[in-house]
């Protein structure tokens, strides 16, 4: 069109052409791939010739952008808390009330830095703790993995670790059944939509709902082989809390079990099975150890309880006769599990009974003989025919640090990028050096003491996850100063009061936000130093190509796209790219030349990072600037299929690409990571570490949740709740600040006051019993805090469990914060800080018990 | 004459609001003078999703409706604005002349579907325009369609006998048919969204097993008509297509020669419960 420039750029939701004119974004919109892009892949099966179309799809977040970018909420220039004066008064009780005045660049950069100076020769560099939301924007070159450390791993700091949000029970319990560390215990993918589509009869979605959750950033393009599935007569069975999105398209048939009962239903399964001679003798004897004990728990031999089907509905609400069905119809026919929606994860993973949940998992599928055709665990989100010789690094690889000890640039990418240069990295930051885990980022600050087990994402070893650590860690100091990038943790960590509460307290003595737009937590920094969002500078990203943990994950995609992702505009208002930010702020602490590297713009990154991946066997540099995108052309047609786990039960040597089993975790190149190299029922890791842990004994065990409908406080607090990852933001990315996002009908609820409600989904009985109607607010509350939502009347869960998404973007207290009803709509004030289990220190959001009335003012 | 043509298909949208948004971002603070002149950032919904759900847990289902303005062929908002303030194209495309159409607030009003928007800020009435400003620079679809993820949304330009092919062939038809307005926005499946059904669960042996096979037969009381069904492996049934508030039915039910009837009122999407045999 007359003065518009087509750009490309990308995203945690897809790439998009972005299509700029005047200095200003006119239009986002996905990408139609062109006649000369490589060719798409073609899959046989069943009579019929499968192709994708040939485009790349977006997510409703990524759709929204427009108005993430020129938001209402945008910070446009650096702030200082009015009452804050480091070399006075600080009034830290006063964060989160007193307010702000605009100040230079100059002076924020001065005043940081000043800090940071005083900060280091008094306390030492661990006295500075820092670490950004769970994501951050799309691009190798600004995540957090890379500008951020690069600059932290040079100025020195205390990391707050991250939780393995999305994958908790994989990684403290599937890990101990099947290995998979190196994956934090989830199930490989690899050509898995060849092997379905030619063979699965039945698919069994539990705790997983694609539609909403796209795998994990790649929108909608598995979308076409759920349709393409479903047209060839392949039974989709949905277990949810919730009858999700997914469900509403595709089920026929849908269980909803009560919340953290899973566990239970499954075990009800195992009993039919053995009962009824319904599974796979021959690979339980040889590819699995240990089912002979599991066998005698589920047949009530440990405990006297056989596990029968009526024993499992008591628990689950579900009718027992349709338990003995679901076991039958699993039991006969060519079944997969989409066990969570990756292919892993899933809410039920992040719960108290999350270990067991994910550990039954694996158990029933190798009860069906898992790797067989058509008899995997797979959510149908990954597994596309792909090249994965072709190297292009995910945003987990490191990019411009390269932190091997904190990314998975070790595994291929710092040799790459740093051949004849050094990657960046700090013993602090390392395991020998002083850690916090985010979830207790309160306790540290407030409490000043700390022990826990396993340094954030554990996937070096399966035992890396027993390693004890303390806060501080020997000889190290505390925290004395806070650099937060973002605002989230309020939204998405748990019974997070504790982070209000936090900085309300000059137990921390400085806290700075560096982020993109005025909510959450950057309302009590000190210091709030504005950044640009990633059409406001240059980057470069493969669609929903993170690695690291999910090696290869752009097998989500229907092509792999590998973006150019062009500086569109300049920063709006005052603010600048974090490069930028921590640019200005080395100039100061006289890193400039180490940080840059000798003046390296984000461009001259964005060039070395092209150079150090095989996008020049494929398109110039210039070529690519030009055009913005490389699509990956597949592997030669006929080349073998490898299906994830067929070598396993066919008692091969590993003929997938993954990374692991690394050689000395096996013999002789053979069998899983486990000590038996066998699918374990017993767990000879935890035997090992902790046989008499009851919570996560080596057996598989059905817990009952701490916080569940056998508590003491379940008659005070008698519905359960379930909190998914959001449908329409990702993380607290597109909720609020003028988002278009808003607007949807099931993401908030715009009342009369002119506030739009944040929604909690009750069922039609439930809110009968409390005189709710539909839309009406209501508190939702326990002894944690109270929220303020709008409610939303529906059969979608049944009574006495209620729904509603994590990750609201703000906090908005009615009252002092941290100490009153909160109307933003944080669910996760709520949810207990309690971990999972005693020695599995992951969190368990949907564990959580509160009672529901109908507010008013 | 070739002209527009957006065909939905409600049985494959699950909400995810693309079409809504990527509506906003085409058309929120950009001028596409003289199709359409800037939608106000919230408050506007050109491209509205509908949503229903139907009968009772743990049989219920749900459905999707968007909803544009349907470029109907017998306008009213045409006949309403009467000196030309709104036109059709001769692809078929109604368009609101953001400049003959200022301060017109009752053309918001005279649209039986709702489509039609005030712009307070600018006095202006607003909708859909099927992004006619893109289909005249080249582009194949407008901006909702070229969003649309599941393949619920196609749209198509095609001669009118073509058209009429297709919605025979396809069982396409109109919301809201007795609006008579004649819209060139064609659904499919549109029974999920307008009509209920009659759902249930058979069991046997005291409940302790499903009721795999059980003959289902519903017999309409009044006209006769008769459906039947078999119950599924879980003993579950569903019969759809039923008009709301359509009288008294009865549900006979037989396995194995046991039987079971009984006889109900049929108001909106019901689910029976469990029959036990």
């Amino acid at each position: 069109m007359t003065g518009e420039k087509r750009l490309t750029n990308s995203t945690t939701g897809g790439p998009v052409f972005v299509d700029v004119k005047d200095g200003k974004i006119v239009r986002i919109v996905p990408m139609d791939l062109r006649e000369e892009d490589a060719a798409s892949w073609e899959i046989e099966a069943r009579g019929q010739t499968f192709s994708p179309p040939r485009k790349a799809t977006i997510t409703p977040v990524t759709a929204a952008q427009k108005s993430l970018i020129y938001s209402p909420k945008r910070l446009l220039y650096p702030m200082k808390r009015v009452d804050f004066d480091p070399d006075g008064e600080r009034n830290c009780e006063n964060r989160g009330i007193s307010g702000y005045e605009r100040i230079s660049w100059e002076e924020a950069l001065d005043i940081v830095s000043k800090e940071m100076i005083r900060i280091k020769r008094e306390h030492g560099p661990a006295a500075i703790l820092s670490t950004a939301s769970s994501h951050h924007l799309w691009g190798n070159v600004g995540y957090r993995f890379s500008t951020l450390f690069r600059f932290m791993n040079l100025a020195g700091f205390t990391y707050a670790d991250h939780n393995p949000d999305s994958w908790e029970g994989w990684h403290w319990g599937g890990m101990h059944t099947w290995g998979f560390s190196w994956r934090l215990g989830n199930p490989p993918q690899y050509d898995l939509l060849e092997d379905g589509l030619k063979h699965t009869e039945t698919i069994i979605f539990w705790s997983s709902d694609p539609e909403v959750n796209n795998g994990i950033y790649s929108a909608f393009e598995s979308t076409p082989r759920r349709f393409w599935l479903k047209e060839l007569g392949v039974k989709m069975i949905f277990i949810d809390p919730y009858f999700n999105h997914s469900a509403g398209l595709f089920a026929d048939k849908w269980f909803s079990p009560r919340l953290g009962t899973d566990a239970a239903l499954a075990a009800g399964i195992a009993y039919v099975w053995i009962t009824e001679g319904l599974y796979d003798k021959e690979y339980v004897e040889t590819r699995t150890q240990g089912f002979e004990q599991w066998k005698a728990y589920i047949l009530g031999g440990e405990d006297g309880i056989p596990k029968t089907p009526e024993w499992a509905a008591n628990e689950t609400r579900i009718p027992a006769r349709e338990i003995k069905a679901l076991a039958r119809e699993w039991g006969t026919t060519r079944t997969t599990l989409a066990a969570g929606g990756l292919g892993g994860w899933g809410g039920a993973c992040r719960s108290a009974t999350g270990n067991e949940w994910s550990r039954f998992m694996i158990c029933l599928a190798a009860m069906q003989g898992l790797g067989k055709p058509g008899r995997n665990i797979w959510s149908t989100t990954q597994g596309a025919p792909c090249d994965e010789t072709f190297y292009f690094p995910g945003y987990a690889e490191g990019g411009i640090a390269c932190d091997t000890g904190n990314s998975a640039a070790g595994y291929e990418f710092a040799n790459r990028m740093f051949a004849n240069a050094r990657p960046s990295s700090n013993p602090i930051n390392s395991p020998s050096g002083q850690h916090i885990p985010r979830l207790r980022i309160p306790e540290a600050i407030l409490e000043g003491q700390l022990e826990w087990r396993g340094k954030g994402f554990c996937g070096s070893a399966i035992e890396a996850q027993f390693q004890k650590y303390e806060y501080p860690a020997p000889g190290y100091p505390r925290i004395q100063m806070y650099y937060r990038y973002g605002g989230s943790f309020i939204g998405t960590m748990t019974e997070t009061n504790r982070y209000v509460k936090m900085y309300q307290t000059d137990k921390l003595p400085f806290a700075v936000n560096q982020s993109i737009w005025f909510e959450g937590e950057a309302q009590f920094a000190d210091i709030i130093l504005p950044a640009c969002t990633n059409f406001e500078r240059w980057d470069i990203s493969e669609f929903a190509n993170c690695s690291g943990y999910i090696p290869h994950t752009y097998s989500q995609c229907n092509h792999r796209i590998i973006s150019l992702q062009a500086k569109c505009i300049e920063p709006l208002g005052e603010s600048k790219s974090d490069y930028e930010i921590f640019a200005e702020l080395s100039k100061r602490l006289g890193l400039w030349e180490a940080f840059t590297d000798g003046g390296k713009t984000e461009l001259d990154w964005v060039k070395q990072v092209f150079h150090a991946t095989d996008l020049p066997k494929g398109i110039t540099w210039e070529e690519f600037l030009e055009k913005g995108y490389y699509v990956v052309p597949n592997k030669p047609k006929g080349s073998p299929s490898t299906p994830a786990m067929q070598w396993f039960a066919e008692g091969r040597k590993k003929d997938t690409p993954d990374w692991g089993p690394m050689p000395h975790d096996q013999v002789a190149m053979e069998g899983l990571q486990t000590t038996s190299g066998k699918i374990e029922f017993e767990s000879s890791s935890l035997k090992r570490f902790d046989p008499n842990d009851a919570e996560r004994s080596p057996v598989a065990k059905y817990v009952q949740s701490w916080e569940g409908h056998h508590s003491p406080s379940y008659n005070r607090f008698p519905l359960q709740v379930v909190s998914p990852h959001p449908r329409f933001s990702f993380h607290t990315m597109g909720d609020l600040k003028g988002s278009w996002l808003n607007e949807i009908r099931d993401h908030r609820v715009l009342k009369e006051d002119g506030h739009r409600y944040w929604i909690i989904r009750i069922n039609t009985q439930d809110a009968a019993a409390r005189g709710i109607k539909q839309h009406d607010l209501v508190k939702v509350f326990n002894d944690r805090g109270e929220v303020i939502m709008a409610a939303q009347i529906t059969e979608r869960i049944p009574s006495g469990t209620v729904h509603s998404y994590e990750s609201c973007a703000d906090y908005q207290a009615l009252g002092k914060p941290g100490e009153s009803p909160d109307r933003a709509g944080c669910i996760n004030l709520l949810t207990p800080k309690r971990f999972m289990t005693k020695n599995s220190y992951g969190m368990a959001s949907n564990s959580c018990l509160v009672q529901i009335e109908k507010w008013e003012e | 004459m070739k002209k527009v043509n957006l065909i939905i298909d409600v049985a494959r949208c699950h909400d995810c609001n693309n079409c809504f948004i990527s509506c906003k971002d085409e058309h929120w603070d950009n001028d596409h003078s003289p199709i359409a002149v800037s939608q106000p950032r919230h408050g506007h919904r050109w491209m509205d999703i509908l949503n229903i759900e139907r009968g009772k847990y743990p049989l219920q289902d749900v459905c999707y409706l968007p909803k544009p303005c349907m470029h109907c062929e017998d306008a009213p908002c045409i006949q309403a604005s009467g000196d030309g303030a709104v036109y059709r194209r001769e692809d078929g495309i109604v368009i609101i002349d953001p400049e003959k159409a200022a301060g017109r607030e009752d053309l918001a009003a005279s649209c039986p579907y709702g489509a039609i928007y005030w712009n307070e800020e600018k006095k202006l009435p607003q909708k859909c325009t099927m992004c006619a400003h893109l289909l005249d620079q080249g582009w194949e679809q407008p901006r909702c369609s070229h969003s649309c993820a599941t393949g619920a949304m196609e749209f198509v330009l095609l001669e009118d006998a073509e058209m009429q092919q297709r919605v025979e062939a396809e069982g396409l038809e109109h919301f809201h048919p007795e609006y008579k307005t004649r819209p060139r926005v064609w659904y499919k499946n549109l029974f999920r969204f307008t009509k209920c059904h009659i759902a249930g669960s058979v069991a046997i042996d005291y409940g302790l097993e499903c009721a795999v096979g059980a003959k289902v037969t519903i017999t309409h009381q009044k006209s006769g008509e008769v459906w039947t069904t078999l119950a599924n492996n879980y003993g579950n049934f569903k019969l759809d297509g039923f008009e709301k508030k359509s009288g008294k039915y009865r549900i006979d039910v037989e396995l194995n020669g046991i039987t079971k009837s009984c006889v109900f009122e049929l108001t909106e999407s019901i689910n029976l419960g469990v029959i036990h045999l």
